[in-house]
């Protein structure tokens, strides 16, 4: 009832290919862009922002590029926090060397050197696959941690090995250091992060998207049919490393404010590792619903004894969060495998026949 | 299928409550001081005494005294995990609830917050921690590290084991063992200029957060290098583990010195051996106080804290309590100087600027003797208060030097430098405009 | 002139130098390895039996350790408590079994994997929540397991070995020798390997999946009880222990994931590789490098032998 696709006929195959092909979704994204733009900042207060918003933004396009490799592509990481560092040191070397240059080409160059770094590290994945991949990336996070932590040239041989972003503008508005406002910044990170989702589902969509799929599914069968593995593994890497790095420079620049080593630990790697696998591997929405579980809702449940006014001492709420993450992690993993994504495509499919049953 | 639809729809509800409002209703008179604690984590060993001492002193003041100047405290712990992503997100919720002081305890959420604090006009107190250039008020007029810095620990450090001077030192090999975190760090400027003016051969032996409980390989390059002294800035696991390791490997325990930051339980790990393990420290240890009976009676006897019995009178417990006395006597201090009772975070910080306690004020606290004089000016957000090194007898401390004062000719020029180089690092840091206070 | 001679030929120079420190250095190495070995052999237990990767290993050492402490630091005798933890894992294993694995019957190894993940959430919370955050010491004098070091003066100077370590070295090399016939000679050792190769088949020919779960994952927590004495001996009892877990990965590589000798084998040579590097090249690149020294040596096997030294190769089929 509420997707009556009865009426919309396409006449070009450029809109029988589109990502929403029904009006409906459309509209829905359109409302969803609308919320996102102009009601949160509008209304939203300082913690709904700086700490719920902005974080949940940045790490979704985390998670979504580790999706890109892990979901789409088959090669689990558990190297992602130490691209994240990769991306933010590389952005504060830049921006030292050209301070002059507006902070987001920064952003988005360090993304570049982030993809290098990670088809480097890809490389062990042409002879290894599966829980051996896996140990080599970690090779890669434990060696990354060891450089952030051991060359001072990266953090300007600050004395504390830490760094502190400087303000910077954007239209004569600052969007990092401490003047800069809520509201900007939130801004600027959506800007990003839409822009960005926006390029990776036309490109898991697309040709090489396929090609990953092939190479995820069963990669002996794919090279038979005429895919170059070599090329697949790494591009792979790269555009994933690319989208972890600017995840790891909005994190330093326009979210924390501040980085040291400890910032991008194996935790960090665990953290987007969960999302994706509550949020759904193999699908760019998912990295969404995995960020909006693992790190909203722990922030919701520690707000909540208070909100509700009973008192529950600070310690025992975050025990009882990791409790409580963890069963969620398996509940859904027994509930559904493919995880909340898929959740969501079942319902909209179930929508499309509504109110009958098939 | 039905389960997991009704999964969807929780989940989905669970995500639409998300837009919770964050705040509750304060009692109008009363003043919000917010506790940045760690209870859980491979660094709860050293946070839990504290966040014990913290909450125990202030919710006395309230029980026996009704408050600071008649006006309640309303305590609040938010757990930071000793992590900076989480010490920043409990800085956010608490902004609303317009806290007048905020104490990070973990060198790196205090890193964070420095550029924060001057634009959100909240004072942060780093007692005896976080940038030791911060005592320099003209350039940190929102930052405060009473009652000594780290820098100045190091020099009293090496003056005693200098037998009384640094310049002995000369040809000797000082080891220094520490977190590889910022706080660890934050003296290794110092400690390496020192080197150099005087002639002692500096070996550095960091232990990466990770693997704190494993140090068996820097405790054998330890054995090798056979430094004269070895100096410790540890937290958490760190601590004891570095005991055991020493009393293992036959270190002197006499030659082992460390920083403030070390507990009775830490010392403990080493059993029989770890007997000659000295500390640094600037407050007594133990409960011969009144004030520490008064604690005693009206909070942990009336079951309002999570103290344990042999928690009472930790080194680090009684850390926790004198950073609480300098909580309240920047609030009374902001009291006398507005004329105000129920002060904001501007207030308090203008109190930060003006505190004296002297011995007498000690004395009206209940704490005579407990720690040197602590006076702050604007120019001066640190006091380089006398410090005393103490000695693990088995059982507890024993205070085995006198009271001595940091080698400030040496410090006081690096320190500045410091300050220098950190305000032109970041460019625009701004200038101080805040008005002074001092008589 | 400078590098090369500092990297080929002054470590051996040190080493020839001072014999007594190398021979320091290998038996830590070698307690090390023993040690890292005992925590993969819990990780190789599950997958073996089940084609499981046990993420929650780690913790489930650093559970059992505080468990132990925990009772005793109540009150409990020591070898009551010892007996009551063992039945904790016990109820763990059947409790995982029941709710975590019999649900996930047959999905692909990465859901399960996935699900270790949540327990491991769960165990890290659940057991803050029972015994608190602070740092535990083993108690290791009231389960008689000795104390002090025996020092020998040979070699020019002095090697200490700890009596604990000792101990510990062979109870590791006791289990994986025990584990080893267990697997090969026994029936239920037999229908273990049966389930892990093919659940569905094995069910098939009577083998009662439910209950070579329970067995499997409570011996992999006695495993994790003894580990967590050991590692708890060595430093305190805390969650940071957890980590530690990770290191046993490239054990697992080297060894094999499917092989109990294999865990031994790469334990030993993992641990001893990582200590002389640590020690003798560490400096030459600022020290610490033990992090990341083990996944080193780990890959550089993998490039050749993929199986690992004991595994069994991997086939693939289109």
């Amino acid at each position: 009832m509420f997707y009556r696709e009865a009426g919309q006929f396409k006449t070009t195959y450029a809109a029988d290919m589109a990502i929403f092909p029904i009006r409906q979704d459309r509209y829905g994204l359109a409302v969803i862009l609308f919320m996102a733009f102009v009601v949160i900042p509008a209304l939203g207060n300082q913690f709904l922002l700086n700490t719920m918003m902005v974080p949940f933004l940045i790490l979704s396009l985390g998670a979504m590029g580790l999706n890109i490799l892990t979901g789409y592509t088959g090669l689990l990481s558990l190297g992602s926090g130490a691209f994240m560092g990769v991306g933010a040191y590389a952005c504060y070397k830049l921006d030292t060397y050209f301070p002059q240059v507006n902070i987001l080409v920064w952003i988005v160059a360090a993304g570049f050197v982030s993809a290098a770094v990670g088809v480097v590290f890809g490389l062990p994945s042409l002879r290894i696959k599966g829980f051996y991949l896996a140990v080599a990336t970690l090779a890669a996070q434990f060696f990354l941690d060891w450089c952030f932590a051991r060359i001072p040239w990266l953090v300007n041989d600050n004395i504390s090995g830490a760094i502190e972003v400087p303000t910077r503008t954007l239209f004569g508005l600052p969007v990092t250091g401490p003047t800069a406002t809520p509201a900007t910044r939130y801004l600027v990170v959506l800007s990003i992060v839409a822009v960005m989702t926006w390029i990776a589902s036309n490109i898991v969509r697309g040709r090489i998207g396929r090609m990953w799929m092939a190479v995820r599914d069963m990669d002996i069968a794919a090279e038979l049919i005429g895919i170059r593995l070599l090329r697949a593994k790494l591009l792979a890497f790269a555009v994933s490393s690319f989208y972890i790095g600017v995840a790891g420079a909005l994190m330093v620049f326009l979210w924390l404010g501040a980085a040291e080593a400890e910032a991008f630990n194996i935790n960090q790697s665990f953290q987007l590792l969960f999302m994706i696998i509550i949020g759904g591997l193999g699908s760019i929405v998912g990295a969404f619903f995995g960020a909006t579980v693992l790190h909203l809702l722990p922030i919701a449940l520690r707000a909540l004894p208070s909100t509700l006014g009973v008192s529950i001492e600070a310690a025992r709420i975050e025990q009882l969060t990791f409790m409580i993450t963890g069963i969620l992690i398996i509940v859904f993993l027994i509930a559904e495998p493919h995880g909340l994504a898929r959740l969501w495509a079942t319902a909209k499919q179930k929508l499309r026949v509504w109110p009958f049953p098939y | 299928m039905k389960t997991a639809m009704m999964l969807k729809g929780a989940t989905a509800a669970l995500a639409l409550s998300l837009a919770l409002p964050v705040s509750s209703a304060l009692a109008e008179d009363s003043i919000y001081v917010p506790l940045f604690t760690y209870r859980t984590g491979p660094f709860a060993g050293s946070g839990t005494p504290i966040a014990d001492g913290m909450h125990d002193y202030l919710t006395m003041l309230n029980e026996r005294d009704g408050g600071v100047g008649g006006v309640k405290l309303a305590v609040d712990e938010c757990e930071t995990g000793y992590d900076t992503k989480k010490g920043l997100e409990c800085y956010d919720a608490v902004k609303p609830k317009h806290p007048v002081i905020v104490n990070p305890y973990s060198t790196g959420i205090t890193l964070s917050l420095i550029p924060k604090a001057a634009v959100d006009k909240i004072p942060i107190l780093s007692m005896a921690y976080g940038l030791s250039a911060s005592a320099r008020g003209d350039l940190f007029p929102w930052i405060f590290n009473p009652p000594t810095t780290y820098w100045d620990g190091l020099s009293e450090i090496l003056k005693y084991v200098g037998g009384g001077s640094i310049d002995t030192l000369k040809g000797k090999t000082i080891g220094f063992l520490y977190l590889d975190a910022g706080y660890g760090r934050e003296p290794i400027p110092l400690f390496q200029a020192l080197s150099r003016d005087i002639g002692f051969d500096l070996k550095l032996y960091p232990v990466a957060p990770a693997s704190m409980q494993n140090q068996s390989a820097l405790w054998l390059d330890v054995r090798r290098d056979k430094p004269d002294f070895l100096v410790m800035w540890g937290w958490g696991a760190m601590v004891p583990t570095a005991v055991k390791e020493a009393v293992k490997t036959d270190f002197p325990m006499g030659k082992f010195v460390a920083i403030w930051w070390t507990n009775d339980t830490d010392a403990e790990a080493g059993a029989e051996g770890a007997k000659g393990f000295k500390m640094l420290s600037f407050h007594g240890s133990g409960t011969d106080y009144p004030a520490f009976a008064e604690i005693k009676k009206s909070v942990i006897d009336a079951g309002k804290s999570r103290t344990s019995a042999d928690e009472f009178g930790q080194e680090l417990y009684d850390r926790g309590v004198y950073n609480s006395v300098l909580i309240a006597e920047a609030i009374a201090a902001a009291q006398r100087i507005t004329g105000k009772k129920v002060v904001t975070g501007e207030d308090v910080r203008r109190g930060l600027e003006n505190l004296n306690v002297d011995e007498a004020r000690l004395k009206e606290l209940g704490l005579a003797g407990f720690a040197a004089p602590v006076k702050t000016t604007c120019a001066d957000h640190n006091s380089h208060s006398a410090t005393f090194v103490q000695q693990w007898d088995g059982a507890k401390w024993e205070k085995i030097s006198d009271l001595v004062g940091p080698d400030t000719a040496r410090v006081q020029p690096l320190l500045d430098e410091a300050a220098k180089a950190y305000a032109e690092k970041n460019a625009g840091w701004p200038a101080r405009t805040e008005p002074c206070d001092n008589k | 002139m400078d590098i090369p001679h500092a990297v080929f030929v002054d470590p051996f120079a040190q080493m020839i130098a001072a014999p007594d420190l190398l021979a320091q250095t290998i038996w830590e190495g070698f307690v090390g390895g023993a040690l890292y070995s005992l925590i993969a052999l819990g990780f190789v237990l599950i997958y073996k039996a089940s084609g499981v990767f046990n993420f929650a290993q780690g913790i489930m050492m650093v559970f059992a350790a505080l468990t132990l402490v925990g009772l005793h630091e109540k009150g409990v005798p020591a070898f009551v408590a010892l007996a009551l933890t063992v039945g904790v894992m016990y109820a763990l294993a059947v409790g995982i079994e029941r709710f975590v694995l019999r649900p996930l019957v047959n999905q692909p190894d990465i859901i399960l994997l996935m699900a270790t993940f949540g327990v491991t959430y769960v165990l890290i919370g659940f057991g803050e929540l029972s015994f608190g955050g602070d740092p535990k010491s083993m108690i290791t004098q009231e389960l008689y397991l000795p104390s002090g070091s025996i020092n020998l003066d040979v070699l020019g100077g002095r090697v200490q070995l700890q009596k604990l370590d000792i101990v510990a070295a062979a109870i590791a090399i006791l289990m994986v020798a025990g584990l080893a016939l267990f697997f090969q000679k026994t029936r239920i050792g037999r229908a273990l390997r049966a389930v892990a190769d093919d659940h569905q088949a094995a069910l098939s020919v009577g083998i009662s999946l439910n209950q070579i779960w329970v067995i499997v994952w409570f011996t992999a927590g006695v495993v994790a009880l003894a580990t967590g004495i050991f590692w708890g001996a060595r430093s305190d009892v805390s969650f940071a222990l957890q980590v530690v877990a990770l290191k046993a990965l490239p054990v697992l590589i080297l060894g094999g994931l499917t092989s109990v000798p294999g865990a031994i084998v790469g334990g030993l040579i993992i641990g001893v590789g990582e200590k002389l590097g640590e020690f003798y090249w560490g400096p030459l690149i600022g020290g610490g490098i033990e992090s990341w020294l083990a996944y080193l040596i780990a890959l550089a096997f993998l490039l050749f032998r993929p199986q690992g030294l004991f595994g069994e190769r991997i086939i693939e089929r289109i």
